[in-house]
């Protein structure tokens, strides 16, 4: 880890006055279980680490007309606790359940998770976030590619999107609010994540002088919701694949789908295609497993992630019969 | 398989182990005496070292495969504050073999300042062709060579019979790490012209002659001598067989720590830990098995291959256990790679040799259709000790509710959870290493036993005090046990399994040649001679008769002013049948696999091992759950996974080099064949254990898919694959 | 019970080895160490200063451990784990993957259990720090150090301390576990030689020990 300057701001506002202009000036220290590896590895080394474990209007959970408004400080073993999110959303609550480590519930937060870097090991072994070599040519299609990207991967970026979190705010329809030196921005948690075309952007909409603040979750509406994460080892560990589902349901009937998968694209992966195939229809094995197939159906395997595709389709299968109360 | 007691020749002496009914500490449940310190973190490992202006060296390791040194310059290193010193280890020229190689060392005030040297040595690389996987024999250019041949019989005629079956297969299991927790280091001061070594190893009595050998060539150190450096290994954090010398970064911290006159401390960071720190050796193999119909083994025929680094890998000893069958064949192939050296690990090719041989013995029942278990039961003529295998067989199908449990390939049940059970056995030596114990009884009572061994984890100081203390005829609480130490009297390196036999023999020895000694000088005032003269129960009393004793505290105040010492051997002639060579064992496993996801989980395990007598039964066993999770480790998750573009390992962490956790590992059943064996004395644990866990595994989950996963570990993309839904084949 | 000290040393009849005491080496001021052990009730350990910008060489950092606080300077790259191992020899916590993965390091912040080396120092001013050594000690160990020993729950050792506060904070959360709560609330530590059996067990039998027992 490089030296850097240290700032413990009390406000967002003194917290965007030490912000630079570009990555790489000053990285928001907002847990530490990534960033401090990040450093540690110099694969980010900021002159200067802003904390906000010091700013107060980042932390707590309220509800409001809006909705639930988690502040980005908050910490996943908080929220995991918190009895709005007990009561409706149970898929973000199997989120925060597949992250299998106490110690990281208690220091990630919710802003971190949503704007934690890839753990592709090109990029974490120093290859840049595209992984490729000293003459530009891209090592994760010929390479150790196994639990890289099977959808959206067309492009260079070809790592998974990590976040825990995202599929499930997807899926649930939340927002994230952004605060800069000119005010506040609301963004779709959809649209926060990015598929980056170059290699020194981000995999989230977020400038360098921008602080994630808060995520706001409408109210459920009754929506039925679940999470399933497919995961080697019941202790810590990436999952292989996941699927959020939230399910607006007329009677036995879904009204409105929406079928979020993780850690299989560059980003939360929102699936019309399974969102389609489930409109009008009740939750049975057949129908799940169609809406699953649906999802997948545009999928492009890498050498050695085809298994991915398969592992995807249980994700939302299981998800959706867990939402529905057939799992 | 005999007895000891039924061994030619033997006979009784009074440094046997006593009679089962007079042990009162020896088979008894202790706790291990350093588990308060562990517990608390006052067990203070070598990397803990601290001391007054201590340095912290780090290195600078290749992060080629393969490349030469064509020029390499500290100066800016030299110049950063807080910097003490910097060597060069490969200067320009040299060869480095695999990524992770030693480059340079850098000694600085703070961990912090060590690393930020590090990163101002500038070096130039001359990358060179490398080769960092091995199991595509195709894609392995020129790094082969054919390394063993064996022939026996008439293999030919053998598999060409009209009566036998021929059953035909791919097997094979990935090199992993020893990932060790404490990584490999030490710290090193000087003292004039004596060093002191803080070292992380599994031999206090080695790493000192290795560093003096080596720095009997530098200038400024040329008389030293190994009786000049003193080795401590109070506590260390794990070996598993990798750490019995002095490595190239030890010497490096002894020789910066003189030329700085500091203490400097250097242990590995995690990425060099797993890239060098050690390496079980690969192994595949292409195996055809030829038995008859009543399932009698009659041929083998292998063709195997592995590595183990740049040094390639040798051939595991198959077929594995069942090595009386008549007509056989073993070609194999060492391939070289650029990758981390093999160092011994847990039962040195043993793993593979299970692996490789059981799974193409059970897929030859499976072809038979026959249950493995009387497959195995029907076979057991062809290994080296019949009679314990069939009984382990028996015991552990009893344990494991075989009967009840086992079913043909593909009736693994109806849903997409499937159940299978798999079966292994191995053999290992545990014969005792030569190890020297000093006894020493003070005249205010206490007791010192001393031993320059070493306690890995594996309870080795615990069972130096139940043997004192049983000899004696004190308290487990009455034997203060000093280990970890090269200034105490020789004992062998912890591998292999030889240390129980080996200190428990001397210590046995040294405690009745100490006892003789007291009862000597007790003798007198008892009004008795020393023959007459026993201790118990923490007295010393003429046998037979309480009436006439004195207490242990007493009795040593009859000493005077002089203490006891009395040296115990291993080996002694006429000594006593304290321990003795071979065992073996046999394990069960049950799979439940989600054939959805692909994920195997391990839901039971029956390990029945023979060890002879067991001296520390709390800490065998633990030795032997243990064994068998490292085994599912294996199994299951642990790989090792480089790139050949760019010649680099991609898991060099704790986060994708994936251990077991807490939930992940089921239900293990431990039963040793204790009472039975006994009479052999004492015989190692460490290795046996741990044989056969990935073996039995790989088996259930042949019996639960009703397909062969054909390499471990056995991750969800294989088992898909395997089940034809796509993935890594 | 045989006798070794806290540096792993017998009490009695050693060659010497050079011992230090914990004032010797701290006044050795390792890149400035530290220079002063204050009770907690002089509040010392504040958090940092608002929006000043610190570093990057050695600032003051105030750290409250085990109820004792400790001042020191550090840069504000120092993790809490160095600063623990590194500037004060409370070396129970481990270094071992050094990336949020082992737990190797785990100590309890603010009543919660975290991954030490993934806490800057600077960060971990101003709440309390518990560390193994504040747990018990081998005379007087804490039900969960009592546990631990009396189910073999350690074979190294290395992954233990960091287990063994593991354990505390989820005993803390969880009076009453069940053998699947602690096959699942214990997924953040590793541990090498295979003690998780023990560990399952030691947990369990500390639930019980600490239930309406007064809490360390």
């Amino acid at each position: 880890m490089q030296t850097f300057e240290y700032a413990n701001p009390k406000t967002v506002k003194e917290a965007l006055g030490l912000l630079g202009s570009q990555w790489g000036e000053a990285g928001l220290l907002a847990g530490g279980t990534d960033l401090l590896s990040l450093m540690k590895d110099y694969v980010e080394s900021p002159k200067r680490v802003v904390s906000l474990s010091g700013i107060k209007e980042l932390k707590g959970v309220k509800s409001s007309g809006a909705g639930l408004h988690i502040g980005a400080m908050v910490v996943l073993e908080d929220l995991v606790e918190n009895g709005t999110v007990r009561k409706e959303y149970a898929s973000l609550v199997a989120a925060i359940r597949g992250v299998s480590s106490p110690q990281i519930r208690a220091m990630g937060t919710v802003g971190g998770d949503l704007c934690q870097r890839p753990r592709c090991w090109y990029y974490r072994k120093g290859f840049g976030l595209f992984g490729r070599d000293s003459n530009g040519r891209e090592l994760v299609p010929n390479g150790e590619n196994r639990y890289h990207a099977i959808l959206g991967n067309s492009g260079p970026a070809k790592f998974v999107s990590a976040s825990s979190l995202g599929p499930a705010l997807i899926a649930l329809g939340a927002k994230v609010t952004i605060a800069s030196a000119s005010g506040n921005r609301s963004v779709d948690v959809e649209k926060f994540f990015v598929t980056p075309s170059d290699p020194h952007s981000r995999e989230v909409d977020l400038k360098p002088n921008e602080i994630l603040t808060e995520v706001v979750i409408p109210a459920s509406g009754g929506a039925k919701n679940a999470t399933y994460e497919v995961r080697q080892k019941e202790a810590l560990d990436w999952p292989l694949a996941t699927a959020s589902v939230a399910l607006k349901m007329s009677g036995a009937t879904v009204q409105s789908a929406r079928v979020v998968l993780g850690h299989v694209a560059p980003t939360p992966w929102n699936s019309t295609e399974a969102a389609q195939a489930l409109a009008g229809k009740s939750i049975d094995e057949s129908t799940a497993q169609a809406a699953a197939n649906a999802a997948l159906s545009k999928a492009t395997p890498l050498s050695q992630n085809a298994y991915k595709v398969q592992l995807a389709k249980v994700a939302v299968k299981r998800a959706l019969l867990a939402a529905a109360g057939k799992a | 398989m005999r007895p000891a007691s039924l061994k030619e020749g033997n006979v009784p002496s009074k440094y046997d182990w006593p009679p089962a009914e007079k042990r009162s500490l020896i088979g008894k449940r202790h706790n291990r005496l350093d588990g308060p310190h562990k517990a608390t973190g006052a067990a203070k490992y070598a990397l803990d070292r601290n001391a007054p202006g201590l340095l912290h060296g780090k290195l600078l390791i290749s992060p080629h495969a393969h490349a030469k040194v064509v020029s390499i310059d500290t100066s800016e290193a030299e110049k950063l504050a807080g910097v003490k010193a910097v060597r060069v280890i490969a200067a320009a020229g040299t060869e480095l073999m695999w990524q992770g190689s030693p480059v340079a060392v850098v000694a600085a005030e703070t961990e912090e300042v060590a690393r930020d040297g590090v990163r101002k040595i500038k070096v130039n690389y001359e990358v060179l062709p490398h080769l960092v996987k091995e199991e595509d024999l195709n894609k392995a250019g020129g790094f082969t060579k054919p390394s063993a041949e064996q022939n026996q019989g008439n293999v030919e005629q053998a598999f060409a019979a009209s009566d036998v079956v021929v059953s035909e297969g791919y097997y094979g299991i990935n090199t992993i790490t020893h990932c060790c927790l404490e990584p490999h280091g030490l710290a090193a001061e000087w003292d004039g012209d004596n060093c002191t070594l803080h070292s992380s190893t599994q031999a206090v009595g080695r790493v000192g002659g290795d560093l003096a050998k080596v720095l009997a060539a530098d200038p400024g150190t040329a008389n030293i001598k190994p009786a000049n450096v003193r080795v401590i290994t109070q506590y260390m954090g794990g070996g598993f067989g990798s750490k019995f010398s002095a490595d190239r970064w030890d010497i490096e911290s002894a020789r910066l720590s003189k030329q700085t006159g500091k203490p400097v401390k250097l242990l590995l960071e995690r990425d060099a830990e797993l890239l060098m720190g050690g390496a079980r050796p690969s192994d595949y193999g292409k195996i055809k098995v030829a038995a008859k119909r009543d399932g009698s083994i009659v041929g083998w025929q292998s063709e195997s291959w592995s590595t183990g680094g740049p040094t390639g890998g040798g051939m595991p000893p198959i077929p594995y256990v069942f090595t009386e069958i008549p007509n056989r064949r073993m070609r194999h192939i060492a391939v070289s790679t650029h990758t981390g050296p093999q160092r011994a690990w847990r039962a040195p090719n043993h793993q593979q040799a299970a692996v490789l041989t059981m799974g193409a013995l059970d897929d030859t029942a499976h072809k038979l259709g026959m249950n493995p278990l009387d497959f195995f039961l029907k076979n057991v003529g062809l290994t080296p000790r019949g009679d314990v295998y069939r009984a382990e067989l028996l015991k552990a199908a009893e344990l494991m509710d075989w009967k009840a449990k086992w079913h043909p390939r593909s009736q693994g049940g109806s849903g997409h959870i499937k159940r299978g059970v798999g079966i292994s056995l191995h053999t290992w030596g545990g014969r005792a290493h030569d190890s020297d114990c000093r006894i020493i009884i003070n005249p205010d009572g206490s007791v010192q036993a001393q031993l320059g061994s070493q306690d890995l984890g594996t309870g080795t100081r615990t069972v130096i005090g139940i043997v004192a203390a049983e000899t004696l005829g004190l308290p487990l609480s009455g034997v203060q046990v000093q280990i970890g130490d090269s200034n105490y009297p020789a004992s062998g390196a912890s591998g292999g399994s030889t240390t129980v036999g080996g200190v428990s023999s001397s210590t046995r020895r040294a405690s009745i040649k100490a006892l003789d000694k007291l009862l000597e000088a007790v003798a007198p005032s008892l009004g008795t001679t020393a023959d007459k003269l026993v201790a118990v129960d923490g007295r010393v009393q003429v046998a037979g008769d309480a009436s006439k004793s004195l207490t242990w505290k007493a009795a040593c105040a009859k000493l005077g002013t002089r203490k006891i010492e009395e040296i115990g051997r291993q080996p002694a002639k006429d000594e006593g049948n304290l321990n003795d060579n071979g065992v073996g064992g046999v394990q069960m496993a049950e799979v439940e696999i989600d054939t959805e996801t692909g994920i195997v989980a391990v839901k039971k395990t029956v390990a029945v091992q023979d060890c002879g007598l067991v001296i520390a039964p709390k800490t065998a066993e633990s030795q032997v759950l243990g064994a068998v999770i490292m085994g599912i480790c294996s199994a299951l998750y642990e790989e090792r996974i480089y790139d050949q573009q760019v010649g680099k390992m991609l898991n060099a962490d704790m986060e994708f080099y994936k251990l077991s956790g807490i939930g992940d590992v089921g239900e293990i059943v431990v039963h040793m064949m204790t009472g039975v064996y006994d009479g052999r004395g004492v015989i190692g644990l460490g290795e046996p254990p741990a044989i056969s866990p990935p073996a039995a595994i790989y088996n259930a989950v042949a019996n639960a898919l009703g397909v062969r996963v054909t390499t471990i570990p056995m991750t969800p993309d294989k088992v898909l694959a395997a089940l034809g839904q796509g993935g890594r084949a | 019970m045989s006798k070794i000290d806290s540096d792993g040393q017998n009490k009695n009849g050693q060659p010497g080895k050079k011992g230090f005491s914990r004032r010797s080496f701290l006044g050795a001021g390792v890149a400035g160490g530290a220079v002063a052990t204050l009770p907690s009730s002089a509040a010392a350990a504040q958090g940092a200063a608002g929006g000043r910008v610190l570093g990057p060489g050695p600032i003051p950092v105030a750290l409250r451990i085990n109820g004792k606080v400790h001042n020191l300077k550090v840069e504000p790259r120092v993790t809490l784990l160095d600063a623990l191992r590194n500037h004060l020899d409370m070396t129970g916590a481990k270094k071992v993957c050094d990336r949020a993965t082992c737990g190797a390091c785990t100590v309890i912040l603010a009543g919660r259990p975290v991954y030490a080396c993934s806490v800057l120092a600077v960060e971990a001013q101003g709440k309390d720090i518990q560390t193994i050594e504040g747990l018990g000690t081998p005379e007087k160990m804490h039900p969960v150090q009592k546990a631990f020993v009396d189910n073999d729950a350690q074979q190294c050792g290395f992954c233990t301390p960091g287990f063994v506060m593991a354990v505390k904070a989820f005993l803390d959360k969880h009076a009453n576990p069940t053998m699947d709560d602690v096959k699942k609330g214990l997924g953040g530590n590793l541990c090498r030689c295979g003690t998780y059996i023990g560990v399952r067990q030691a947990a369990l039998d500390a639930s019980r020990e600490l239930k309406g027992g007064k809490r360390a």
